[in-house]
Order: structure tokens, then sequence, then C-alpha cells
């Protein structure tokens, strides 16, 4: 044991600056003043103020100002590190004081002075106070400074002028030959410098870039700090041009890989490695070169390329195979960044068979790492669980004891990474119906303790869906319950509507829930109040139907579109009551997966509440005004294209479907820069007994400016079966030539067409997708009044996904309950879709496929309209 | 935000640091504007990283969306920060810079009271290595060649016995706490 006495008197005064009052320097600062100058103290006194800046003491304009002018006087002093320490002042005082301008004719005279030592500061204290008009009376000096053969000058002009560029590009654009020229220097650090500033001179031009890097790329560079800027430059070229890897660019980063400095080597395999579109090949020497690096003593170097393997390994995990024995070796790495890294690399390029032993490594330390790494470690994960389902008990066990265990730890931040977790427990769940039971209890464990309101109401909401449909759903009660009386306003309201939903689905557990209810009624937040009462009217109707409707599948039409409609209505007051078919639906969310999520990435945006898609068509188009009274959009489709990629002109088609209507927008665009194209129209001839009522054509379509043009065409009414419809399309349209450099075209022009190919219309474009959490209440609840049966046989359909994943593209519908993954090795499956078709009317099929040569269908088809289940059927036939 | 491939600058360094073995910032500088504006901010983000890396000389971390390069000697903790696609190497050759200069200057005593002493000289280090964010100079050698700084030369007088058997102190507490 050491004397803790002795510690406290050895630490105390080992900080010459730990008291400084910053009025005392101040005072002290008069000394400036005093003749003759006193080197030493001045430089004291100097260094004190640095400090205190340094430390964030705060100084007004006054006294800054007044500490800046006695500093002046300090250059009449020729002592050297004096003089440079005026120089660092002048750069701290930049912002603070007021009329710094006052030393630019001292900082002027030592940049153009005698002393090597004081002109590359003095360059850069002078820039730092320069703004654009003073910048021309420097301008002289600075471009000779940029050429000087001493380098610590040509290097501090070229990193002012650089620092400079933002604030007076077209002054420093003029010194572009001066930098050229210093961009052949023998002094590495001059070099990079000038390459530096060349290409932020440059870089709006593509063809100057080109250049510089080609005669680069030929003549070499000593600087390895070069190297690594003119590969950055050389990939983002790549990525522009969408050059291919035979291109000379390519050539030259990939030769980077024999570099003899490690940084280079490196960067070049980073390169590589975040190309788009690099296939394996390509590949493998980067890989190689990480490998080696895997062995390195230097930790910063095994950690840049394990972090670079990683990435390699989300979209090309054979790639790395050939390093998981050096991967190995760097799981028990003292560095817990690298050891993690190497582990989730692992993960996803080891087999099944080794992911028990990693999970129990990386369990030993994984309290150890930081949140970022956490996350990185549960994505990993989750990807894990998606190949290996089997392993799910595995998993569920780590991720719970990572929740547990950072519980106990910390009890603030860590959102980011407990998200993670339960985003991953939530996607097991619903991927493995086995795991359900165990997920949901160590769900219902985390919300016991859980201070992330967003969290608890997400696992709530799982709960309230998955709960009622297990064994015992009783046990989830208690817990629900408990945050009923313990938490915020937000959280009981969720729990009041996951209540709701065990009542609806259980009957024997209803009175319990009722009884519950009626607690929640008396509640102190409005909305919790609310919800109570409505669920416990519901509730007590005790009618399926119902229970479909307002509990277990909510509201299916777009929010920001039921309020722009509400608005409306109260607009214009009408006797009849609101009619919600009229409200545009919610295009049904996007339920990808995204698997390939970047290790790390936590961005720190704010996610936006992007208006969705549909959204904005409906804005568009109702700015049209031949499209008025149309009602509200019922769906837009994807994007169809109507021309290959590489002709004349590039025209895609989005089909926007109404009630009675649709309207076709036709996205031109002009890839000749010698035409401007007029008055741009797609003359549609249909094939059924569609009417097309009116063009509204494009009124000019410039080199490369997208626009677009519209067909407004009307449904046949009195035959509601025929949905489908092909189009043949031909795009007409007034040519004017014009010079393609300047844009300017021709007085007169001459009509033109162009053939398009032809256009479907099926029966996807006249259904929404819509999600029904819960497939079989709705069943129920539309009831067999127009329900149809038909078998069919798919003798051209292989499997049961490749059948399932056919229907689904056919009707354009939404499958539920994830019927859409077909489990493996079996031979019959149960497809569940939903939709509404045009007209509002809700339509749900129900497909049951077995597996014999080829697939055997049958389809059931409910709706709550006859029509609709007869062009179903008629259509699948 | 990792996929994103960097834009080709040379604003290579976000911060460069110096801690005290108790976290306490002796000198810092942060060149990205954007990055921590504020003085609470920034200290905030040197205790994270403190508490993050104090304890095991692992030479990088991942912090806040950051890379993070490190070097402790005696009582002291030198950091280099740079973006999260940034290449560790390059943020490793200016930390290796930084603390190479300062070794020569300090004549190899890099320790928090020595390097007090010669703060002016710390000070000036750091303003020929780092401009703004850009790399100036890689090569200590150079470094210190520019700065042109002569550490106090400690003649034996009686105050710079006391000095001396100060440091040695120091250094015989540290390397009993380590």
């Amino acid at each position: 044991m050491i004397d803790r006495s002795i510690l406290m008197c050895l630490g105390s005064g080992s900080n010459p600056f730990q008291h400084l009052e910053k009025s005392a320097v101040l005072q002290e600062a008069r000394i400036f003043n005093e003749t003759p100058i006193n080197p030493r103290r001045c430089l004291h006194i100097l260094t004190k103020i640095i400090y205190l800046l340094n430390q964030g003491e705060h100084f007004g304009t006054t006294e800054a100002t007044e500490a800046f002018f006695a500093m002046t006087r300090l250059f009449q002093s020729n002592d050297q590190t004096l003089r440079r320490m005026c120089y660092l002042t002048i750069k701290e005082m930049a912002n603070i004081s007021e009329d710094v301008i006052i030393v630019t004719s001292s900082l002027t005279k030592d940049m153009t002075g005698k002393e090597d030592v004081y002109r590359g500061p003095a360059i850069r204290a002078l820039c730092r106070i320069t703004d654009t008009t003073m910048l021309q009376a420097i301008e002289r000096y600075m471009k000779q400074a940029i050429v000087d053969k001493v380098p610590s000058v040509s290097s501090s002009a070229l990193v002012s002028s650089l620092h400079m560029v933002k604030m007076s590009f077209d002054v420093v654009k003029r010194w572009v030959n001066e930098a050229q020229e210093a961009a052949s220097s023998d002094n590495i650090m001059v070099q990079y410098h000038a390459l530096g500033l060349l290409y932020h001179l440059r870089k709006s031009d593509r063809l100057a870039v080109t250049k510089m890097l080609n005669k680069f790329t030929k003549s070499g560079l000593k600087s390895p700090f070069a190297y690594c800027m003119m590969i950055r430059i050389a990939s983002k070229l790549l990525e522009e041009t969408e050059g291919g890897h035979d291109s000379p660019l390519f050539d030259f980063i990939e030769s980077c890989l024999r570099n003899k400095h490690e940084m280079v080597v490196y960067e070049a395999a980073s390169a590589i490695v975040h190309m788009p579109k690099c296939t394996a090949r390509e590949l493998a020497p980067a890989v190689s070169v990480l490998q080696l690096f895997c062995s390195s003593p230097k930790a910063a170097l095994r950690y840049a390329a394990v972090r670079t393997l990683n990435k390699v390994a989300m979209k090309h995990p054979s790639a790395v195979t050939a390093c998981n024995l050096d991967l190995e070796n760097l799981i028990t790495d003292s560095n817990r960044s690298i050891a993690t890294l190497a582990i989730t690399t692992l993960l996803k390029t080891g087999s099944e068979s080794s992911v028990d032993r990693l999970m129990k490594q990386i369990s030993s330390f994984v309290s150890e790492i930081s949140d970022e790494f956490k996350v990185v470690v549960v994505q990993a994960i989750s990807a894990l669980c998606q190949k290996y389902p089997r392993k799910h008990s595995v998993m569920m066990n780590f991720l719970s004891n990572m929740l547990r265990d950072d519980v106990s730890s910390s009890k603030d931040g860590g959102f980011e990474y407990k998200r993670a977790i339960v985003d991953c427990i939530i996607s097991i769940i619903e991927e493995n119906p086995e795991s359900k039971e165990t997920g949901l209890a160590h769900l219902c464990e985390f919300i016991e303790d859980c201070e992330h309101t967003v969290l608890a109401t997400k696992i709530l909401h799982m709960l309230g869906k998955e709960g009622p449909r297990t064994p015992t759903p009783s046990k989830y009660i208690r817990f629900i319950f408990n945050r009923v009386v313990l938490e915020s306003e937000a959280v009981r309201a969720a729990a009041v509507s996951a209540l709701a939903k065990f009542g609806a689905q259980n009957d024997d557990l209803l009175p319990s829930v009722l009884v519950l209810m009626q607690r929640c009624m008396m509640d102190s937040d409005d909305e919790v109040r609310d919800r109570a009462t409505f669920y416990m009217n519901v509730l007590q109707q005790k009618q399926k139907a119902l229970n479909a409707a307002y509990i277990f599948n909510g509201l299916s039409v777009s929010v920001p579109g039921l309020e722009k409609s509400l608005h409306q209505y109260t607009l214009e007051p009408s006797e009849k009551p609101f009619d919600m078919k009229t409200v545009p639906l919610a295009t049904a969310p996007i339920t990808e997966q995204k698997t390939e999520i970047a290790p790390m990435a936590t961005s720190k945006l704010p996610e936006k509440l992007a208006p969705s898609r549909q959204d904005i068509y409906q804005e568009q188009l109702a700015a049209i005004p031949e499209f008025q009274g149309l009602g509200p959009l019922f769906k837009s489709s994807e994007p169809v294209q109507l021309t290959e990629a590489e002709t004349e002109y590039v025209v895609r088609c989005i089909k926007h479907t109404f009630a009675n209507h649709m309207i076709f927008q036709f996205d031109c665009t002009n890839t000749l820069n010698d035409q401007l194209l007029q008055r741009v129209l797609v003359q549609m001839e249909p094939s059924e007994s569609y009417e097309v009522l009116h063009y509204v054509p494009a009124p000019s379509l410039p080199y490369s400016q997208p626009s677009s043009c519209y067909s407004l065409v009307r449904l046949p009414e009195d035959d509601p079966t025929a949905v489908s419809c092909t189009f043949s399309c031909t795009m007409k349209y007034l040519v004017r030539d014009c010079d393609p450099n300047t844009g300017e075209p021709d007085d007169d022009g001459y009509n033109d067409e162009y053939v398009l190919e032809d256009l479907e219309v099926t029966v996807a474009d006249h259904i929404q997708k819509v999600l029904k959490p819960n497939f079989g209440a709705a069943w129920e609840e539309i009831g067999d009044e127009f329900e149809k049966e038909e078998t069919f046989a798919l003798a051209t359909v292989r499997t049961l996904d490749e059948a399932v994943n056919n229907i689904i593209s056919f009707l354009g519908m939404q499958p539920c309950e994830r019927s859409d993954k077909v489990p493996e090795n079996k031979n019959s499956h149960v497809l569940f879709l939903a939709g509404v078709f045009r007209g509002g009317h809700d339509v749900l099929v129900r497909a049951r496929l077995a597996l014999a040569d080829g697939v055997t269908m049958q389809v059931t088809v409910r709706s709550t309209d006859e029509n609709v289940v007869d062009v179903i059927l008629a259509s699948v036939g | 935000m990792d996929s994103a491939a960097l834009e080709p600058s040379l604003y290579t360094v976000k911060a460069v640091f110096i801690l005290d073995n108790d976290g306490n910032r002796l000198l810092s500088k942060y060149y990205d504007p954007e990055l921590y504006p504020s003085m609470k901010e920034q200290k905030n983000f040197e205790t994270n990283v403190f508490n993050k890396t104090h304890k095991a000389d692992n030479e990088i971390a991942f912090l806040e969306g950051m890379t993070i390069v490190y070097k402790s000697s005696i009582d002291l903790f030198f950091y280099v920060v740079g973006s999260a696609q940034e290449n560790e190497l390059m943020l490793m050759a200016v930390l290796n810079c930084l603390f190479e200069s300062l070794s020569q200057m300090l004549r190899k005593n890099v320790e928090k009271r020595t390097l007090l002493d010669n703060m002016d000289g710390v000070f000036l280090v750091v303003d020929e290595i780092i401009d703004g964010g850009v790399i100036l100079e890689s090569d200590p050698q150079q470094v210190i060649e520019k700065v042109n700084y002569r550490a106090d030369d400690n003649p034996l007088s009686e105050q710079s016995v006391v000095q001396v058997l100060q440091s040695a102190k120091e250094q015989i507490k540290w390397s009993i706490l380590k």
C-alpha cells in the first residue's frame, strides 16, 4: 500500500497551469508593453493564454482584443519561439478578438522574409485572418510561396490555399498552375498537399481529374499519403463512370496492392472491397493482403484488416473462408474490438458446428466491449439465425443474457444496442415458431425493467399479437398488467391494447380481461381511458367480426391520407356521413428484412418520417387540372421499363389506378445531347374495351432532364371482370436539333415517333396490398357469403417456393402470417393473401398447395363483393 | 453510414487530444466544426473515450462513430480521432509522429510534468503536424527541425535538483501504480 497522503502531495502542484485565473493572466499580459521585452516571461504568459483558451475558458471581445493588441508588440522581439507563439495566438484569437487584420503587414513581412523558420507558419497565420478581398492583395506572395523551394513554405501555402477554397474558390482557382508545378516536387508532403489542392480545384471537371490521374499513375508518386489520395479519387471516378474492372483505373488500384507502404496497400484493398459489383475473383488479391495483415504485430493494422474482412463477409462470405484460420487466432486478441470483429466475421463464414464455440467465446468478454460493437455482435447473430434456424435456442439465451447484464450495468444509454437485441429476438420469434415461447418469456422479463418507452411499447405490441395464440396465454397477462400499474402513459396505452387482444382471442380469459379493463377506465391519462372504454365496449359485444375489425386488424388506410380526407370533409359540410372507402389505402410496409446491415451502422440521424411514395404521386397528379374528380388514388405500380437500357430515349411507365380510371405516367429521358424534344406524348392502343380519354403531353424534353407525360384511360364499366388489357404504345414528339454544347435549338423542327414496348395491365394493378395481422379473424369477419373455391394444377412449377412467389406477384396481394415463407422439407403449404380490390372491397385468398409431380393448388377466395371473387378466379385460371 | 466511400480529401484528422491519467484535458484540438461544436460535448467525448481506453493499451478503438487511435506514456494519453471510414494507418502515422516528436523534444521524458513545463513547445509541435485537419508533416525529424524548440536545459541549479527529484518520484509512483 502506498500512503495516500504522499500520493496527494505528489499529485498536486504537478500541473503549473492548474489554478490559472483568467483575470490574473490578462493582468500579467501587461508586461508585453514593457521595454525591453523579456522573451522568457512573455513566452510563458502567451503559453498560459493559449492553455486557457484550450481549456474552454471564455474570453470576452474587449479583453481578447486588448490582449491581442498587446501581443502585437512582441513582433519587435527576435526570439524564435516567442514569434512562433505569437502566430499561434493570432490563429487562436482570430475569431474572438476584433481587428485582427492589424497584424497583416507584420505577417506579410515574415512570410516574404529571409528567416525560413518563420515563413511557413506566417503564411498559415496570415491566411487564417484573411478574407476574400484581402486575399487579392497577397495573391502574388501566395503564388510565389506555393512554388517556393523550401518544402515547409510550399506545404504551408498549399494547405492554406485548400482551407480558403471554401471561401474564395475563384481566387484560389487562379493558382492551379503553381499547384501543378508543386505536384512534381520531390518532397513527399508538398506532393501530397499539391495533389489534394489540385483535386479540390478540379473535382467538378471529370475530364481534368482523369487527366490528372493518368499523369500521376504514369510518373508514379513518392508520398504514400498521395497514393492513398489517388486511390480514393480513382475509386470515386470508377463509381461515377460505372467503369468496368478492365478500366486502367482499376488496374492502378490493384497495382497499389503491391506498394511497399502498408498504408497504401490497405487503402487499395479497402477500395476494392468497397466497390459495388465486385466479383469474387477481383476480391481475391485484396482479401489475401488483408489476410497477411491479420497477423501483423500492429493492433491498428489487425483492426483495419479484420474490419474490412468483416465487410467482405457480408457480401461474399465464401471469399473470406480462406482467412478462417487467421481469424481464429484473433478471437483471443487482447484488443476486444479486434476479437469481436473476428468472431462476427467467423459467424458469417463458418459452419453451423462452430457456432456454439464462438458464442461461448464471445460471451466471455461481451461486457467489456463498447456499445457500437455490441450492436455488431447482435447483427451478426441476427443474420446467423436466418441461416441456421436450428441454433435459435443458443442465440436466444445469449441475447437474453446480454439484455439482462446490461440492465444491471448501466441504467442510462445503450438504447441503440438494446433495440438491436429486441429487434433480433422479435425476428427470431417471427421466423421460428418453436422459439416463440422462450422468446416471449425473455421479452416479458425485459420489460419488467425497461426504461425505454419505444422498446416497451414495441414489445407489448408483439405480446398482444403473439401471446394470445400460445398454449398458455394467461401467463402473459400478469406482465402486461404490471405495465398498466407502473409505467408512463404511452406504455400503459400499449398495454391496454395488448390486453384487449387477449380478451378477444381467448373466451376463458375474457372475464378477467374485462375486470382489468374496468380498472384501466379509471386511469389518469385520456388516451389510456379512451382505449380501455373502447375495447371494453367492443369486447362486451362478444362478436367475432367486431373483434376482428376493431381489435386484431386495425386501420388499413394511410394516415396522412386520412388526415387530408377528414380535413377536406370538414371544409365542405355535407349531409352524407364520411366514407372510409374514399381514403387512399396505406401501401403495405415493405417487410424485406435487411440482413446486410453494415456493422457499426449507428447513424445518428433521426429517421425522418418520409411521406410514402403513393402520397407523393397523389399530390403530383392532383396538381394536373385534367385529372380532377377521379377520386383518391388507389394504387401506383412499380415503374415498368418500356425501352431497352441503352437507347436514345428511355421511357418507363407507372400505372396509377383510381376507382374507375387509370392514369399512365410515362417518365421519359432524352439521352441525345443534340436534340430537344417538344410536345412529347405516348399514344396508346388498347386491346380491350378500355377507352383512352385524354393525353397530357410533356411540353419539352431537353437532354438528360427527365420529364413526364400522362394518359388517362377509362376502365370498362359494363364488364367489371375485364381487368387485364394490353396497350401498344408509341411515343410522338417534335424534334428540334440543337447545339450539343450550348443547348441552343434550331428554329424549326419536325415530327417524329418512336415505338415502345407493349404495356400490360394485369389483375395486380387493381388490388392493393393490405396486411391483416390476424388473418384468421379477418377470414371469419368477411364470412362465406361470396366464397368460391377452385382447384388448379400448376404443371410448370417445380417447387412450393416458386409457386408461392408466382401467386404473390401475379395477384399483387399481401401475404399474411408469414405464409410466404415455405418451411423446408414440406410437401404442402397454405398461403394466406389479403388485399383490397379497386372500389374498396376487401378480398382474401387462401391457397392450399400440394407438391406432387407439379404443384396442385386449391384456391378459396372470399370478398365483400361477388364480382371481385369472379375476377380473381377468372384471372388465376 | 459505413459503406459510403470516402470523399477524396486531405481533411484526415477530426481531432487530437492529450489527457492526463485522470482524464483531464491538457491539450485538445477539434478540426471539424460540425463534430462536437461545444466545449461541453468535447469534454463529454473525451471523458467517454478516456473511460473506454485507459485501462488497456489497445492502440485502437471505435467510439461514437469515430475511429480513435491512441497511445499512453507514463501518466499521459495521446489520442488521434478520424472518421469511421478513415484509413486507420494514416491516423496511426499522425499519432506516431506526434509521440516521436514530443519524445525527442522532451528528451524521452514523456510524462505530464515535463510536458507541461514545455507546453509552448507542445503547442508548436501539434501545430506543425496538423493544420486545420490536414496532415502537414508526418516525419518527426522534420517536425523537430521546423519547431526548433529547445527544452529547458536544466543546468544543475538547486531548483532543478528539486525538479529532477520530483520527476523521479513521479516516475516511481506510476511504475508502482501500474
